[in-house]
């Protein structure tokens, strides 16, 4: 019953950047699965693979990076009549990056917002050319209903004065603008599933919130399900339904958002949140994680984050990798400490 | 630069509307932008309207000549120029410039015909006159021409060569060859530079370092001796019009590494452009970010190197025809026109015989202006 309504399973994913210096792991054993008109959210530090973790369910890892190992199996829907829900799937990591098949799926089916609305607009062109081009790339329309299809799309987003908006020039536009445009690009397709990959980094908090507001408004009008990447925590509990704790390239753990905020397991999301200041709590200092990150060219043996860990059991943590367990129904953790529970 | 800001300014101001400025800011395209700057610009500007005469004297030649460019006459055979006179040997002033009749003698120590005006003959020139036959622009047939004389006097502006044929008529035919030759070696460069440049940029990887050692190589070629060695290729027996053409691909096949190299760099930047991703993430294909998303993001620049490259084929022809190796008579090219004048006494003697240098040089100059100016216009952090 939980497989059924699945729209994007990653099991065990390595994605691998080879570059001069050594091979960089960006992303080494991520499990995640985002359930059909849910929000996942992805959180973890700065470089913990959350963005190449996207990019590998699109298939457009820059090069030198290169998936080795794992699956990204995409349930797409056939049928959706209600009683029945027939969903064929497929296995991304098997089709070819600049493929058709992939082609017709990016854009379509999964389409992404990216981290700087800045420069992810081509500059030569108006914003409805780049919202038409999406369109006529994907749907057999002319350009006159791909024309009417974009001022729809910005009108949806919330853009003042859709009808001239549409004939701007990027640049003629603000960064909160500019990132209702690429949301307006990325749902032109009805797609389902949308990756937002920290959508409002480069934003002000003021545009933040309305940016949030209006995607978790998009989400419950289309049921488009969403993987949120961000590193803030905020955000995560006021927009997601499931959460993925990364560290280091791993999913350390994966749980429905109350679990997350209220019953973490991992050490490392325990340790996140306790270095997050809280209203209403009495004054104290805040508590930051030991350490630092590790160097991405040398990561350590065993689970990864041991040295920073204040439950690290020496001969076990610093040698074996933890294996990823199911500790409750939708709730997976990567440690040492839960292996007992689950023999 | 900050004088000529200030000065630009109120021109800009000026230029919109009062009633539209409110709600138009910032609606002006890229090329919008790009033609103002560069009609702000007086050097560039003058080298266009330069350009547009020289073009408009070449297309329409049989006209602004009064003579037909292969048309020879053994009684004037290296004339100098007849200059338009409006004042008599007796200091009379005429409304209408005339020219002098020529009196021939025969110089028995350097054993040549001496040509002199002759001041009791006076030619009154006439204007939009009948004389040889000629189809405009090569379709409708038409005789008249904007000056010329009564016969039997003669109008020669710009003298006669060693045969005896109008330089000003066979200077403004070169021109058609001369002119053009570095558009069509262009457009074939643009093709040739453009394309390998964005393949070597797009892929990267062992492509790139193939294209880019073959460039390196064939830049590392002297010129001269290369297109002397592609132009030797050209089989002798070929009509004008076909040499005409594998002299243009010869220049652009030497001329595309530099175009390439430019678009290779630029592709390079824009490949790693967050908007390249998001095409990539809208499912279009590496033609499509090529043709749609790299090409017109590159395109200005492409057209200020390309520009800027002209003046470098015009010169390429005119040095490869000196040589006697690019356009051969009796078509005529400036270049042809110059090897008339390639010994000392020749010069001396007949020093117009120089003038179709004077029109490279002016040509050259106007080009490079405007692809300055382009140049500047096409640059978004120009002031």
């Amino acid at each position: 019953m939980a497989e059924l309504d699945e729209v994007l399973r990653v099991d065990e994913l390595r994605t691998y950047f080879y570059t001069q210096e050594g091979t960089v792991r960006a992303v080494d054993g991520a499990s995640f699965a985002v359930k059909r008109g849910q929000v996942l959210g992805i959180v973890g530090e700065s470089g913990c693979g959350k963005s190449v973790a996207a990019q590998s369910i699109l298939r457009i890892v820059p090069p030198p990076g290169r998936i080795v190992g794992g699956q990204i199996i995409y349930h797409r829907q056939v049928a959706a009549d209600g009683a029945s829900n027939l969903s064929e799937m497929l296995n991304l990591t098997e089709m070819h990056p600049r493929g058709q098949e992939m082609r017709s799926i990016r854009g379509s089916e999964i389409s992404m917002v990216f981290q700087e609305p800045m420069t992810s607009l081509d500059p030569v062109y108006t914003v409805g050319d780049q919202i038409m081009e999406a369109i006529t790339l994907h749907q057999n329309v002319d350009r006159r209903e791909a024309r009417k299809r974009a001022i729809e799309m910005l009108e949806q987003v919330g853009m003042p004065r859709p009808g001239e908006i549409v004939d701007n020039y990027p640049h003629q536009l603000s960064g909160g603008m500019r990132q209702r445009v690429m949301i307006a690009i990325a749902l032109s397709c009805h797609p389902s599933l949308l990756i937002a990959d920290e959508p409002t980094t480069a934003l002000d908090v003021t545009t933040e919130a309305q940016i949030l507001d209006l995607m978790r408004n998009l989400q419950k009008q289309t049921g488009t399900a969403i993987v949120y990447i961000t590193h803030n925590l905020g955000v995560i509990a006021e927009m997601c339904d499931d959460v993925a704790v990364m560290y280091l390239g791993k999913v350390v753990e994966q749980a429905d958002v109350d679990s997350i905020f209220y019953d973490p397991k991992h050490p490392y999301t325990q340790a996140l949140l306790r270095s997050i200041p809280r209203i209403g709590q009495a004054r104290k200092r805040l508590e930051p994680i030991k350490g630092i990150v590790p160097d991405p060219y040398a990561i350590p043996q065993g689970c990864p984050f041991w040295p920073r860990c204040i439950h690290a059991m020496p001969g076990l943590c610093d040698h074996d990798q933890p294996e990823y367990v199911p500790i409750a129904p939708g709730h997976s953790v990567r440690c040492h400490l839960f292996r007992q529970e689950a023999m | 630069m900050r004088a000529k800001s200030t000065s630009a300014n109120p021109a800009i101001q000026a230029a919109a509307p009062e009633g539209a400025a409110a709600t138009d800011v910032g609606r002006l395209s890229l090329w919008q932008l790009m033609k103002r700057r560069f009609l702000r610009n007086r050097l560039a500007m003058a080298g266009t309207v330069m350009l547009v005469i020289l073009y408009l004297l070449a297309l329409l030649a049989d006209f602004f000549a009064p003579y037909h460019y292969l048309a020879k006459s053994q009684d004037y055979v290296l004339l100098p120029p007849q200059w338009p006179r409006f004042v008599d040997a007796e200091g009379k002033f005429h409304s209408r410039p005339f020219v002098y009749g020529i009196e021939t003698v025969l110089d028995t120590y350097n054993l040549r015909y001496m040509h002199k005006a002759d001041p009791t003959q006076i030619y009154p020139i006439g204007f939009f006159v009948r004389g040889a036959e000629y189809k405009l622009l090569g379709l409708i047939p038409a005789d008249i021409h904007l000056f010329g004389v009564q016969e039997p006097g003669t109008c020669y502006i710009l003298g006669t060569d060693r045969l005896g044929q109008d330089l000003l008529a066979r200077t403004l035919h070169g021109g058609r060859v001369s002119l053009t030759i570095g558009l069509v070696g262009v457009a074939l460069t643009i093709m040739l530079g453009s394309a390998l440049g964005t393949a070597s940029g797009y892929y990267g990887g062992v492509t790139d370092t193939l294209m880019q050692r073959g460039i390196e190589i064939l830049a590392s070629f002297p010129q001269i001796p290369l297109w002397a060695a592609f132009a030797a290729a050209v089989p002798p027996e070929w009509s004008s019009l076909k040499r005409y053409f594998a002299l243009s691909v010869i220049l652009s096949l030497v001329n595309w590494t530099g175009l390439a190299r430019q678009v290779r760099s630029k592709v390079l930047a824009y490949r790693e452009m967050d908007y390249t991703s998001a095409a990539r993430a809208v499912g279009a294909s590496d033609w499509r970010i090529i043709l749609i998303h790299m090409l017109p993001n590159a395109l200005s620049h492409i057209i200020v190197v390309a520009t800027l490259s002209i003046p470098g084929m015009i010169l390429a022809e005119t040095s490869l025809s000196f040589l006697g190796l690019g356009i051969q008579p009796p078509m005529v090219s400036w270049g042809v026109l110059l090897q008339d004048a390639t010994n000392v006494t020749v010069i001396v003697l007949n020093p117009w015989l120089l003038i179709p240098g004077l029109f490279v040089i002016v040509a050259v100059l106007a080009f490079n202006f405007v692809g300055d100016g382009l140049r500047d216009a096409a640059d978004p952090f120009a002031i």
